[in-house]
């Protein structure tokens, strides 16, 4: 491992380093200017967060009816947007805490940007099923189980009431997790803030840390435990959602192949949007040092792996259709989505989801950081129309021929959806610009110093 | 049930109402103003109700309801009971007859009219006209004062001016003065006018109907030399011929035909099917309607060949006089085996003609019928019904026409039109609002102040017949004296009002006027020793007068009649292509434009709604470069525009095409294109008036073109898929298989349980009521009578023309229509089916719903829990039947006083956020139980009726408890013919069907040699 950093396929941390360039080049991101381009970034987020709001306001004054939805596709948007940005978030959980626990080194540097995007996709999914509904006022205390004067409790029964445990967890163990991750960094930062106001914020946030072994010590084991909580999340959280389809009676949604087709779908749309957003700031703050050609090439491996899982959910979709008999089911995967009215978004996922990710069996593309970002980017859309093709396709032809019609999104389903993006983008922007996107203390754990002292000690 | 004219009870209604109203962020959303939902929400308007709502929104949380008084009444009312509605016997009038129906009154307000059980036009079952009459009533947009000049005068003002006008007149014996009217049935009325005639002899009264009969009395009158009433005996009739008619769902008669025919068609048991037989039904038409989608054999002909085919039929029947014209064979077999069936079943066989086919064809038809010794028997004729000028022009057409000369000869010098709207409805080269301004003094009278009522200069609120005391005639002649049931909601009065004001008596009442006529009547139907008193009462309580059904006459056929009737007929030939005109299903000539219910009305076979076209077969769309039918809704978002050419004129209008739709051959719809209807009927559809001559009302055989204009027009059709792709939804099959082998005839009755489960839990018993409905396909015509009694029983709203586009109208129960044949271009059979709620026992919607909104009684009742719902729609979307419907808006309309009177108080006004479907008419199981309750006994069978039920005229649906065995329902469900759609899924429906059983020919079938019915293998759109 030691010379880890002069290989430079292999190396997780660029040469030269020592913990005070480390900590230098990271929290000088935070605490030098901001940068032109970022004031560009935040006002297009904050544009579509005008957006956001706005759309939010019309839907919840005028009614559900502002969007594209009928009876049969009763579900749209919203729903479509729900999974994609839960599936986002996944690949942060998936890199703190299974790879954690895999004890995967390479994953130090990209941890805490991955758990903050978690944290932020997750924050735009829960905007969704709350918006959602007809009556908004009504959702958020209705589908909590409490004791109430109504005397009426949820239905356990329905896969919603399970979508509201798994994303509130998900949502309350990521934000946890990445909190205590920041706990030693926000402590650094307090150090080194040269005013008193920055000395407070920053000592307020690291809640007294000093950096004792028995700070340290407690710090590890909660980690770590927060690791264990988390694992089974990236798993069932996904899975949970995937219920909602397939514990319906509907052709094309009714499939036991959901849940690990969809925690699959989640990693790979998860590490898409990791590589979509590292890349470009990678360059911009010179980051290379941090997050090396290394780190890239894992997330791309991991995304072709997760991709072809996603691929072969498909193909079995084909499989299981014909193989039940069932004229209905055969009917909406394979005759519905690849001849029917919108065979077009099916052609588009199937080339998003599965042509587009082979590139990435060739070295070339894996160590090509534009490669990336072109076939994240596809990747990313992808997985939107995946959902669409889920939601949408099942939804217009069911059963009966006579309730057949059509859906188009109206442009408050586009508002509010770009309007999270906006508020996405905002979120992620923030955190670069005030909080160490790269967590210091445990960049220094990769240090040959490090090593040294371990193997001093060892 | 009373005669007591009920008063408003505004104290109570109120209260009634504020307790059903939400509290919620109101916007303006009502059916009213449906149309303009998505469209015109500009950024002004936006903000003021985002600011509204955004004050009102907080309030959500800890609403205050607004302080309500709740008084007694001082005297309590005789049999009022608060909460109990009433029902009053009285007649609605279509067309001037009468269909006698029970007005549902709820504290003073008259909100549901259901069949009157012994009324011979009814016997229970009514059209959609009649059960969307309510909402007429609490129209807004009726127009509620008198104006003269448009401004707003006093009745008193115009007795004093028609009380001068009319002594003036009188001096001068009533020259120049022109009474028009619609067609009149009422005694009274009648009687008034003749009086007047009879005072002012050189007074007119003219007759205008833009959609009459005129046809079918012309042909009548040249075969029998008099005029005459026919009347269908359908329950004596083995075989019967449609010509060109729609007899089950349009016409004052149409509910009672439509029960007659059934009576003769709707055999479950295979025993009885063979004992009793089953009638069958050839139709021949150009556009397909409700009755030649449950004909047995249906031959689509252009009106020429229709023509040719009655001349070919009366020929081969040996109708004196009658040859076969010249290459008249090409639908030899059919004409052959049709006369076989006809001659085989002579004395019980019909041959029945549209109104609007000509009058050739009905003299045709008469002779017909006379030689084959059916009349008297299967068809009877009396005196016409309705009353007739003496001396007056032979039809309406020609009285009209005549008014309308006189008028631009400058020979009118006051005309008083009541409960018509001539400028609407003349012909296109009649301009009668170019010509009104010649007269003196116009007089208007009707429900709206419409286009008529912008040219004239007096303008009269008509009372709606549930304002005012009436009496009218059915279609027999039986006559009702209708009794109101509330007192006029604006300044409205009746026709008779308005003539006794020209007869000098402004104020009388009407009931007054009306007695007054039956006491000079009642002599001889009354019994002596009862008074009259006691007549009048039980006239009115029992919703006719007894014994008033006009006798049969004994008819003899002209002679040379069938002769002279053949030889046009048969010499007859088009030039390219046909047009015909016909009235709209559910606007019919445009009188019921403004009724929202109607306007949102799926039409039975082409599913429009808000909107006619021009429709066609896909054939002669494809021909005319307009592409083939397409599949999915680009039919309707993006339906071809065309000019369409007749002669000079010309007019723009969107092509719909119709599978089964005669080749060669257009069809437009009348009553839309209104300018001054109200805000539900202007700017819906299009006016065809411009296209239609006096001279050819209904036909046009020459000089017709069309071309694609370029642009496309978006309509509005609730149904955009056709075919059942395979699906076994609608089961049907052929008698004669269905006697081989009852068990499997394409019906396929399920044996043993198909719910495998993996649960091992014990199943619900259901040991009390188990409610289960059946639909019987077989009598099913497809009418739309449920789907509209289903939105006046159970307060559904419209949502208009953008929001149907989009897919998101609310009917409880739909009627799904699917073509069977091989393409778009040979349709072998259309099918209806009525998808409501089914009620499943393993309801698919109650799982997944996260807030138990939706939730299983233990009568196995599938309950919705408005208040509890929140909206995520996860039900519709588990629903296999997609027969929820999703308040995506506020559609109901929250704010119009006058709508809210109409609601029935025993169902929630659900708001907007919240899904709703079927409920089986819970408040009505409800009303059974405390009744039965009350009394220590178990709810009857056959006590709880549904809406849909209860208006269906040709029964065919039962509700009961499908947990007793003796129930009619069980009796129903037992029946070999009964199946479950989807059944393979295991919800297990509480609704099932019966599957459709047809009665082809099999000589004809054997001729053909097409399938007459057989599993569709049609893929087309």
């Amino acid at each position: 491992m030691a010379d880890a950093t002069l290989d430079v396929e292999r190396r997780i941390i660029g040469p030269g380093h020592d913990s005070d360039s480390v900590t230098r080049q990271i929290s000088e991101i935070p605490y030098g200017t901001t940068p032109k381009w970022i004031f560009a970034i935040w006002a297009v987020g904050l544009v579509l967060v005008m957006v956001l709001l706005m759309s939010i306001a019309k839907l919840v004054f005028v009614g559900t009816g502002v969007w594209g939805l009928n009876v049969p596709v009763a579900w749209g948007f919203a729903i479509i947007n729900l999974v994609w940005w839960i599936g986002i978030g996944h690949a942060g959980t998936l890199i703190s805490a299974i790879l954690l626990l895999l004890n995967q080194q390479w994953r130090t540097s990209i941890n805490r940007f991955a758990e903050a995007m978690t944290l932020f996709a997750v924050s735009c999914a829960v905007i969704f099923p709350v918006l959602h509904v007809g009556r908004p006022w009504l959702a958020p205390y209705w589908l909590l189980p409490y004791p109430n004067t109504m005397g009426v409790w949820p239905n356990f029964r329905s896969p919603l009431i399970w979508d509201v445990f798994a994303i509130s967890t998900y949502f309350m163990v990521s934000a946890l997790f990445w909190y205590t991750g920041l706990v030693p960094d926000l402590a650094t930062m307090r150090d080194r803030a040269k005013n008193r106001w920055l000395r407070i914020i920053y000592g307020v946030l690291s809640f007294g840390w000093r950096g004792s072994a028995r700070h340290w010590h407690n710090y590890e084991k909660a980690y770590l435990l927060l690791a264990g909580l988390s694992t089974p999340l990236v798993l069932s959280v996904h899975s949970v959602i995937s219920f909602d389809f397939s514990v319906s009676q509907l052709p094309g949604w009714h499939a036991t192949i959901f849940p690990p087709y969809f925690v699959a779908g989640a990693i790979f749309a998860g590490f898409a949007m990791v590589l979509l957003l590292t890349i470009p700031v990678r360059k911009a703050f010179h980051l290379e040092d941090f997050i090396t050609s290394r780190h890239l090439q894992n997330m791309a491996n991991l995304m072709l792996v997760t991709g072809l899982i996603v691929s072969y959910g498909y193909a079995s979709e084909f499989f299981f259709a014909w193989y039940s008999g069932n004229p209905f089911e055969i009917f909406a995967i394979a005759e519905n989505r690849p001849f029917g009215p919108y065979q077009y978004h099916w052609m588009s996922l199937i080339f998003c989801n599965f042509i587009a990710i082979q590139a990435l069996w060739f070295k070339k593309v894996r160590t090509s950081p534009l490669a990336l970002f072109v076939i994240s980017c596809i990747v990313t859309v992808g997985m939107w129309l995946e959902r669409f093709v889920i939601v949408v396709i099942s939804l217009h032809r069911d059963f009966l021929p006579s309730s057949w019609d059509m859906f188009t999104g109206t442009r408050w389903d586009w508002g509010l959806y770009l309007g999270t993006v906006g508020f996405f983008l905002c979120m992620m922007f923030l955190f670069v610009r005030f909080v160490p996107m790269i967590a210091m203390f445990e960049m220094k754990t990769l240090l040959p110093e490090a090593k040294v002292k371990e193997d001093a000690h060892g | 049930m009373k005669d007591a004219q009920t008063p408003t009870a505004p104290a109570e209604a109120q209260t009634e109402h504020s307790r059903t109203a939400p509290s919620e962020a109101p916007t303006k959303h009502g059916p009213r103003h449906a149309a303009e939902l998505s469209s015109s929400f500009d950024r002004r308007r936006f903000l003021t109700v985002a600011g509204a709502s955004l004050g009102l929104a907080g309030l959500t949380a800890c609403t205050k309801q607004p302080s309500e008084k709740i008084v007694p009444y001082v005297r309590q009312p005789e049999e009022i009971v608060p909460g109990k509605p009433l029902f009053f016997a009285t007649a609605t009038t279509f067309l001037g007859q009468a269909v006698g129906v029970l007005a549902e009154s709820h504290m003073g307000r008259p909100t549901k009219v259901e069949g009157h059980p012994d009324h011979p036009a009814s016997l229970g079952g009514t059209d959609l006209l009649a059960q969307a009459s309510v909402l007429d009533l609490y129209d807004p947009d009726r127009s509620q004062a008198i104006t003269y000049q448009r401004r707003i005068r006093s009745w008193d003002a115009f007795a004093s001016e028609i009380l001068s006008n009319a002594a003036a007149l009188k001096a001068i014996g009533g020259n120049g003065l022109r009474i028009l009217t619609g067609t009149v049935t009422s005694p009274t009325l009648a009687a008034l006018l003749h009086q007047l005639l009879e005072e002012m002899p050189q007074a007119r009264w003219h007759q205008f109907e833009p959609a009459g009969a005129d046809n079918a009395r012309a042909g009548i009158r040249q075969a029998y030399g008099e005029d005459l009433a026919p009347r269908l005996d359908l329950t004596r009739a083995d075989v019967v011929v449609a010509i060109d008619s729609d007899f089950l769902t349009a016409g004052p008669a149409a509910a009672r035909y439509a029960k007659d025919f059934a009576s003769r068609r709707q055999v479950r048991d295979p025993q009885a099917l063979e004992r009793e037989g089953m009638s069958r039904l050839y139709a021949v038409d150009s556009m397909p309607t409700a009755t030649s989608t449950v004909a047995d054999h249906r031959l689509a002909l252009s009106p020429t060949e229709v023509a040719h085919f009655t001349v070919a039929l009366a020929a081969r029947l040996g109708v004196d006089g009658v040859t076969v014209p010249a290459g008249g064979d090409e639908h030899a077999a059919w004409v052959e085996e049709v006369a076989a069936d006809l001659e085989a079943h002579a004395g019980n066989s019909l041959v029945v003609a549209g109104d609007y086919v000509d009058p050739e064809i009905h003299t045709l038809v008469c002779a017909i019928n006379s030689h084959l010794g059916n009349v008297g028997a299967t068809v009877t004729y009396s005196d016409p019904v309705e009353a007739w000028p003496a001396g007056a022009a032979a039809d309406q057409a020609s009285s009209f026409a005549e008014l309308y000369t006189d008028i631009v000869d400058g020979k009118v010098d006051t005309l008083i039109m009541l409960g018509t709207n001539p400028v609407y409805g003349a012909f296109a080269d009649q301009s009668f609002a170019a010509a009104l301004p010649r007269v003196r003094l116009t007089v208007h009278h009707g429900l709206y102040a419409d286009e008529t009522a912008e040219h004239c200069q007096w303008h009269i609120p008509a009372a709606h017949f549930l304002e005012h005391w009436n009496d009218s005639r059915a279609y027999d002649g039986t006559a009702t004296i209708g009794q109101p049931l509330i007192e006029p909601l604006y300044a409205g009065k009746s026709a008779i009002a308005i003539v006794a004001a020209l007869l000098g008596r402004p104020f009388v009442a009407d009931d007054e006027l009306i007695r007054e006529h039956w006491q000079t009547q009642a002599g001889a139907d009354m019994n002596e020793a009862e008074g009259f008193e006691s007549f009048w009462r039980r006239s009115i309580h029992d919703g006719m007068v007894a014994g008033t059904a006009l006798p049969p006459k004994e008819v003899t056929l002209a002679a040379g009649a069938a002769e002279a009737a053949a030889g046009p007929l048969a010499g007859r030939s088009a030039s390219g292509l046909e047009l015909i005109f016909r009235p709209d299903p559910n606007l019919f000539d445009g009188r019921f434009a403004n009724n929202s219910w109607l306007q949102e009305c799926p039409r039975p076979i082409t599913k429009l709604t808000w909107d006619n076209a021009l429709l066609m077969s896909p054939r002669t769309a494809r021909e005319h470069g307009l592409g083939d039918l397409v599949s999915g809704n680009d039919q309707s978002k993006q339906a071809p525009l065309v000019t369409l050419t007749v002669g000079n004129d010309s007019l723009e209008v969107p092509v719909w095409m119709v599978p089964g739709h005669a080749d060669g051959t257009l069809t437009l719809h009348l009553g839309y294109g209104r300018t001054r209807g109200g805000r539900v009927a202007d700017g819906s559809g299009f006016d065809v008036a411009l296209l239609r001559a006096s001279g050819a009302p209904w036909r046009v055989s020459s000089e017709i073109d069309f071309r694609p204009s370029g642009g496309t027009y978006a309509l509005a059709s609730t149904q955009d898929h056709h075919s059942m792709e395979g699906r076994h939804l609608v089961r049907m099959a052929d008698r004669e298989d269905y006697l081989h082998d009852p068990e499997h005839a394409g019906a396929q009755h399920h044996h043993g349980p198909i719910d495998i489960s993996l649960m091992d839990g014990e199943e619900f018993p259901y040991d009390g009521y188990a409610w289960g409905m059946t639909i019987d396909l077989t009598a099913c015509t497809g009418c739309n009578a449920c789907l509209v009694a289903c939105q006046s029983e159970n307060n559904i709203p419209p949502v208009g023309k953008d929001e149907v586009m989009l897919g998101r109208e609310m009917h409880w129960i739909r009627i799904d229509r699917y073509y069977q044949g091989e393409d778009a271009d040979h349709v072998n059979a259309i099918v209806h089916q009525p998808v409501a709620c089914m009620h499943c026992e393993q309801a698919p919607c109650e799982v997944v719903c996260p807030v138990a909104a939706t939730a299983h009684s233990d009568e196995g009742l599938n309950d919705m829990i408005y208040n509890r719902c929140v909206g995520t729609r996860y039900c519709s979307n588990n629903c296999p039947y997609k027969v929820r419907r999703f308040n995506f808006y506020l559609y109901q309309d929250f704010e119009t006083p006058s709508l809210q009177l109409g609601r029935n108080p025993d169902v929630t006004v659900r708001s907007r956020g919240v899904m709703e479907k079927c409920t089986y008419c819970v408040q009505r199981i409800n009303q059974a139980r405390i009744e039965a309750k009350r009394e220590g006994r178990k709810i009857a069978d056959g006590e709880i009726v549904t809406a849909c039920q209860g208006v269906c005229p040709s029964d065919a649906i039962v509700f009961g408890d499908a947990g007793d065995p003796e129930s009619e329902v069980s009796i129903a469900k037992d029946s070999p013919l009964d199946f479950t759609v989807l059944e393979e899924l295991g919800n297990r429906p509480r609704t099932t069907y019966t599957g459709r059983i047809r009665n082809p020919n099999p000589k004809l079938v054997a001729r053909l040699g097409a399938p007459a019915s057989s599993e569709e293998t049609t893929h087309h759109g």
